[in-house]
């Protein structure tokens, strides 16, 4: 077939030729002539039946090649004017630029500590199905064009043991190092790659400027336990300091960063068995300043519906647009389940679950955000410079107020009843009458291999849960979990702990698992700290859920869902079964403020030695995108957040750089939460 | 076929507008009988596909040469397309199979073969990267080189090296004086394994010896990639970027961390001068050194293992300096003359390389240190007698075994002068030392040169030269490792006086001299005492069996202005003496002579000498070089190039077998190949410390009176 069409291309090339250049070479002609003669006798008929088909390619052919040229040319185009172009952007994407004019260079060195997700994860050492990506990114980068190729391979690398949490046998995949690790999550996506860009303006380099890449997936202890993570945190930035002419570094961590500096600001100066041995001093005498950007002190509820049903906003947005196709097993290939088998396997993201219970979350019947407005479309902040305070205002607010305040303390609600009802009416002790008869659960054996916990459920307790009517506040929500998935939740608390510290004396405080809750721990005696809290707000963030059983019953499906056909009216915070407040699209401003707000704010319990916060919000831009950007992630870009960084960097105090600049209502939130301090 | 029926009538019809009646009769003609030829068998008549012609007009859109281009493109492109689709979708093994089924089973990669004996993780690994091998990024720059920030400058794809070709060369360049970063310009070397893994994509330096170290436990909370930015003197690397600093708290967190085991120090080619750099930086005291105390290093070494270390420095590095040439490029010049000199092509290619490696400070720790002692005089060199080419040799073993005496004398007869390591033509090489006149060109005055004027820039030092400087230098007519230093100064005086203070080329007469203190005695093996750390053992991996560069001849370049007056003499060629296009070579790894890579763990550090107070026990491994079987081997698991050596297997499996734990003795002591040892022996250097030698002289002296 193929040398049939080799050759029948030949005679029409030669004619082209002609015609092109419409000189009439007989020569030529003659010289084709004779070739085809003996040619086309044998090929005759084959010829002949490929007459249409040949064609048909050739006008393939000249469409691609016509595209290509074209597309190359606009490349060629575009590569030529951009040289122009960027020189518009660059002074506004740079405010380094600006700073380095005004004599801003950097004085103390920067750790940057990466979030969950947004650490590139590489290949050590795998199973067959895995030849050829060894040192190759699995996560991150180009990583994630495996999970095209081979997606069930990728899902088995990126699981973690089931029982230890720790790498399954055979298998090592391990953070990517250094500033790689980070700065682009995914090709175009930047992370941390416009900071450092910044920072390397003001003469940030190599030696000054440190990415503290961990293993994301692992409760943070492990990180030590396995990868020496922690360790080597300590000697770098020891030897930052002192290759620095002793100047203090600023660390900037980022989402679950922000927990996992926690516990490094515990361990480091725990005592060696358990800790890293750096003394009481440690620091007090290393660190000048943390600058946390968007960081979940307090958890965040989007963790609870990952780890209930593996389903965030995004997803539940999806399924209530295109219903059925989340949820046909052949399109999906069940991704949801895959999903959720491999997440559960990562301890990190129970660190994320909400801390502090109904005291920071609100209970049945109330909530520290009770008196949110939720039109993010008309809204407006009321008090645009954070010295005048609520008083006056409040009366203002009265009047968007809807009438019945959302219930945000159910985090988890079965049924849209469950979520508006007055907490008289439901039922209560719902957990404890299922933990009785979980004793009778059996294994589901027609299911045949267990893929998440779910399938060990008996199907009379997934409904029994599920029934309408009920609702889980931050408290309750612990009972729910441990029922749905024990394995998960026992590995994960011997790591972390969510509660709050009734007296943070108590010897037992002194274990890892209370190392990154931070009302449970003490922040270290270090006077001349300054912690600063950093967040956008003004963005509609999942704060709490309602549920329902899942309709198809079958096996190795998740039983529940967000029910995405409750939505409340025009102005209600209720959309697609989700109830919004105000944050950063991730973390709500209750988590990211709270802390920064009150629970640290002067000489509390939790921080006794009076280390300064701040808390710095970046408030969101009707064009929500790039420099202006402050969600979760694009905070990362935008420039207020820069300058803010690098002015800190450069040795400015948080009074120096404005103090409090607060936009939301974490002042009054903070208020109504009545926490000993 | 059919498509090229209906679009014929339409050229033709289109052109038949543009011409003249009877042109277009002619291309009827024409057109009927190329219908004819491609539809003769169609057995359509002439008038037939006419009446067609007739019948199907000016609908069809126009079949131009345009068309016929993307046509021509559109077929390559899925052509292109579609090879990669399959490429993409070949199993990854495929073409270990399809070499497997040619040459049968391939032998398994050392780390799989060890992981199956039983072999684990032990000691931490610390790789120390050569010159040119390390990456290096952009962290700040001038205009030209916007939107390059942390991208790669040397290293990966060299991209940029054609786009934009004097940005880059400005931005690789050091300052001219200081020998630092110039003026708003930082690049940074690359951290990390990815420093210097693959040099560029396909092309591994340390990615292969990685991946067989990870088959058997290793990862990267074991393995350290000591990156360090190759352009600097290695004391500058501290200065500016505390790598030393560094380097020094990495081994000690590794060690720390893997429950006090100490490190296993991997240095390849610089990196050998580097690391022994290192090992003397850290135990002196602090302002100048770490400050690490004096057994720093028996704490936490375990073993050094020197790759392709070129100890006493390269013969190449000196071509490099004086000209900007090595053999490649000599070579490249014989086979086109002209192409290399042509400035309208290369831009002053050369000139540019010259000016910019000449202000990298590191490439002067690669001049051949020792002098004439080690390198040979105008009459002797410890390489006398060597035969280079393969086939001679053995036909020489077979002719000494039937008429030892006689051949054995035209051998040496014959032999070349490789202590004469620059000679202006190659009659002054070959002469007798005292048939050469030499007028010392220490003294001369350089004169002014015309030519500087006409050029705009002063490209290289040549320029500040001129006529009767160079004329001088070519009538010394001949130079050994001790007058080339002389010769460097006097060329090039500002890059020697940046070089000299950063390095030393001698051999110390008595190393307590307080001034041996001084960093620039550190990298020089002949001038530095090894740490006292007996339980460390120094190993001296490399390849033999590969010409490698010794001695040059040179020559005026014929067009002196604006240009490298100075050029190696590519007509000079001599079989019986291994000259082949103006370089003699000697046996070694293609790019370190055996000489420089194995001296010192033969003789100079053999034992206890006064380079070696502690006794440190010293191991030589060479391996042979063979070329790869076939192209599917790629480069070779056999190969002993300078480079291609890191592919290795059995360099690979000694380096895992010591990162285990196994001893020099374990892996069977040295492995000797070359003529290392008797060389050795003819190099006459006084190792036993001249304290010593006092006593024992005074106790002669003593027992002689009683």
């Amino acid at each position: 077939m193929a040398s049939n069409f080799l050759r029948l291309r030949k005679p029409y090339y030669v004619e082209s030729t002609i015609n092109c250049s419409s000189s009439s070479d007989q020569k030529l002609v003659n010289l084709s002539f004779g070739i085809n003669e003996t040619r086309n006798q044998t090929k005759k008929r084959q010829a002949k039946e490929h007459h249409g088909r040949r064609s048909c390619l050739d006008s393939c052919c000249w469409v691609t090649g016509y595209l290509c040229t074209t597309w190359w040319l606009l490349l060629f185009l575009y590569h030529c004017c951009l040289p122009f172009t960027a020189v518009h952007e660059v002074p506004e994407l740079m405010p380094a630029a600006r700073l380095k004019r005004e004599g801003l260079t950097g004085i103390h060195p920067v750790v940057l500590v990466p979030g969950i997700v947004t650490g590139g994860l590489e290949l050590w050492e795998g199973k067959p199905c895995a030849d050829g990506l060894f040192r190759k990114r699995l996560w991150g980068g180009g990583g994630f064009t495996q999970l095209l190729k081979r997606p069930l391979c990728w899902l088995e690398h990126l699981s973690l043991h089931n029982e230890t949490g720790l790498d399954p046998p055979g298998i090592r995949v391990r953070p990517i190092p250094g500033l790689f690790g980070a700065d682009y999550s995914a090709p175009g996506y930047f992370v941390w790659d416009v900071l450092v860009k910044n920072l390397a303006k003001i003469g940030y380099e190599g030696k000054n400027l440190h990415m503290a890449a961990y293993d994301w997936r692992l409760s943070f202890q492990n990180t030590e336990v396995r990868d020496r993570t922690l360790s080597r945190l300590k000697s770098k930035i020891e030897l930052m300091y002192q290759a620095n002419g002793n100047k203090k570094v600023v660390v900037v961590p980022h989402a679950m960063g922000v927990a996992y500096f926690l516990h490094f600001l515990k361990w480091v100066e725990t005592p060696p068995p358990m800790g890293g041995g750096g003394g009481p001093g440690w620091c007090a005498e290393h660190i000048k300043a943390i600058v946390n950007i968007g960081p979940s002190f307090l958890g965040v509820p989007k963790a609870v519906s990952n780890i209930l049903s593996a389903e965030g906003k995004d997803v539940a947005y999806f399924r209530a647009m295109a219903p059925g196709v989340l949820d046909s097993g052949t399109l999906g290939l069940r991704a949801l389940e895959h999903v959720m088998r491999v997440s559960r396997t990562w301890d990190s993201v129970v660190s994320l679950m909400p801390k502090g219970g109904e005291t920071i979350w609100g209970n049945m019947d109330w909530s520290p955000e009770d008196e949110h407005v939720c039109d993010f479309s008309k809204k407006r902040y009321f008090r645009l410079s954070p010295s005048d305070n609520n008083v006056n205002n409040s009366n203002e607010k009265q009047v968007f107020r809807v009438k019945d305040p959302v219930k945000y303390g159910r985090i988890i609600s079965f049924g849209k009843a469950a979520s508006v009802l007055h907490s008289s009416q439901l039922p209560t002790a719902v957990l404890k009458e299922i933990l009785h008869m979980s004793a009778s659960r059996n294994f589901n054996s027609s299911c045949g291999e267990a893929w998440t916990e779910y399938d060990e459920m008996s199907r009379e307790s997934i409904r029994k849960i599920g029934a309408a009517d009920k609702a889980y506040t931050a408290t309750t929500l612990f009972d729910l979990l441990r029922f749905v998935a024990p394995k998960m939740m026992n590995r994960a608390e011997a790591h972390f702990s969510h509660g709050i510290a009734d007296n943070l004396d108590d010897p037992k405080y002194n274990h890892y698992k209370y190392w990154s809750n931070p009302l449970e721990m003490k922040l270290p005696d270090a006077p001349n700290m300054e912690i600063y809290c950093s967040y956008g707000v003004g963005i509609p963030t999942e704060r709490s859920y309602v549920y329902k059983l899942s309709p198809n019953n079958k096996c190795k499906r998740i039983p529940y869902q967000i029910d995405t056909s409750v939505d409340g009216e025009d102005d209600s915070c209720l959309k697609s079964g989700v109830y919004f407040t105000d944050g950063d699209e991730s973390v709500p401003v209750l988590s990211a403020g709270f802390m920064c707000a009150k629970g640290w704010k002067g000489r509390t319990w939790f921080n006794p030695s009076g280390i300064n916060t701040y808390v710095r919000e970046y408030q969101s831009k009707p064009p929500t995108s790039g420099i202006k950007s402050t969600t979760h992630v694009d905070i990362m870009g935008n420039i207020a957040l820069i300058e803010d960084i690098l002015r800190v960097a450069a040795g400015a105090t948080g009074e120096e750089i404005g103090g409090n600049k607060i936009y939301s209502d974490i002042l009054r939130m903070s208020e109504r939460i009545n926490l000993r301090l | 076929m059919s498509s090229l029926r209906r679009r014929k009538p339409i050229n033709e019809s289109s052109d038949s507008k543009h011409k003249e009646e009877e042109e277009d009769e002619d291309h009827d003609d024409v057109d009927a009988v190329g219908d004819d030829d491609v539809n003769g068998k169609n057995k359509k008549t002439p008038s037939k596909i006419k009446k067609k012609r007739g019948e199907k007009p000016p609908k069809q859109p126009k079949w131009s040469c345009m068309d016929t281009c993307c046509w021509f493109i559109g077929c390559i492109c899925i052509t292109w397309w579609l090879l990669l689709f399959l490429y993409n979708a070949m199993p990854a093994s495929f073409p270990q199979y399809v070499t497997e089924a040619i040459t049968g089973p391939l032998p398994d990669p050392p780390g799989v073969k060890l992981k199956k004996e039983g072999l684990e993780a032990k000691h931490p690994v610390v790789f120390v990267p050569g010159i040119v091998t390390g990456g290096l990024e952009l962290w700040e720059g001038r205009e030209c080189a916007e939107g390059l920030f942390r991208k790669r400058l040397w290293g990966g794809t060299f991209g940029e090296v054609y786009k934009r070709p004097l940005c880059w060369v400005e931005h690789m360049s050091l300052d001219n004086e200081t020998g630092l970063d110039p003026c708003g310009i930082r690049v940074r070397p690359v951290s990390g394994l990815v420093a210097a893994d693959y040099f560029a994509p396909g092309y591994f330096v340390w990615a292969v010896l990685i991946a067989n170290l990870a088959r058997i436990g290793y990862e990267d909370k074991t393995m350290y990639m000591a990156a360090y930015d190759w352009r600097l003197s290695f004391q500058n690397t501290e200065v500016r970027d505390q790598t030393l600093s560094r380097i020094k708290s990495n081994i000690e967190l590794l060690v720390a961390t893997n429950g006090g085991r100490k490190v296993v120090v991997i240095p390849h080619s610089m990196g050998v001068l580097y690391f022994l750099h290192f090992m003397k930086w850290v135990e002196a005291p602090a302002p100048m050194g770490g400050g690490g105390g004096p057994d720093w290093c028996s704490k936490h070494i375990k073993a050094v293992v020197n790759i392709g270390g070129p100890f006493l420095g390269v013969p190449k590095a000196i071509a490099g300096l004086f000209s900007a040439e090595a053999k490649d490029i000599a070579v490249a010049r014989a086979l086109a003359p002209g192409f290399l000199d042509n400035d309208i092509f290369q831009f002053q290619t050369l000139q540019h390389v010259m000016r910019m490696s000449r202000t990298w400070d590191s490439t002067m720790s690669m001049i051949p240190r020792g002098g004439n002692t080690i390198w040979g005089g105008l009459d002797w060199s410890p390489e006398e007698g060597n035969s280079c080419a393969k086939k001679r040799e053995k036909k020489n073993e077979t002719q000494i075994a039937d008429q030892a005496g006689s051949e054995n004398a035209v051998c040496k007869a014959k032999s070349a002068n490789y202590g004469r390591i620059i000679s202006f033509g190659k009659d002054v090489a070959e002469a007798s030392s005292s048939d050469i006149e030499r007028i010392d060109f220490r003294g001369a005055i350089k004169g002014h040169s015309a030519a500087n004027t006409t050029c705009r820039d002063v490209w290289t030092e040549y320029h500040d030269m001129g006529f009767a400087g160079i004329k001088a230098v070519a009538e010394y007519k001949t130079y050994t490792a001790d007058s080339l230093v002389d010769l460097l100064h006097f060329v090039a005086p500002k890059m020697m006086a940046r070089g000299t203070a950063h390095f030393s080329y001698g051999v110390a007469d008595n190393l307590d001299d307080p001034k041996y203190k001084h960093y620039k005695y550190w990298s020089n093996p002949l001038e530095t005492r090894l740490p006292n750390a007996p339980d460390m053992e120094i190993y001296s991996l490399y390849g033999v069996g590969l010409p490698t560069e010794r001695a040059y001849v040179y020559k005026l370049s014929p067009h002196a202005e604006c240009s490298i007056p100075f050029k190696i003499d590519t007509s000079a060629d001599d079989e019986d003496t291994c000259l082949r296009d103006g370089v003699y070579s000697v046996d070694g790894d293609e790019t370190v002579p055996v000489l420089s890579a194995g001296f010192m763990c033969a003789k100079g550090w053999r034992g206890k000498t006064r380079f070696n107070p502690s006794g440190i026990r010293t191991y030589i491994r060479e391996y042979n070089h063979l070329p790869p079987a076939n192209l599917l081997e790629g480069r070779g698991t056999l190969s002993g190039a300078h480079v291609d050596i890191m592919g290795n297997f059995a360099l690979i499996e000694d380096v895992i077998r010591i990162a285990a734990g196994a001893s020099g003795e374990e892996l069977g002591g040295d492995q000797v190949y070359s003529k290392i040892f008797n060389w050795s022996e003819k190099i006459n250097l006084q190792l036993v410390h001249i304290s010593i030698l006092l006593r024992l002289f005074i106790f002669l002296e003593v027992s002689i009176s009683i």
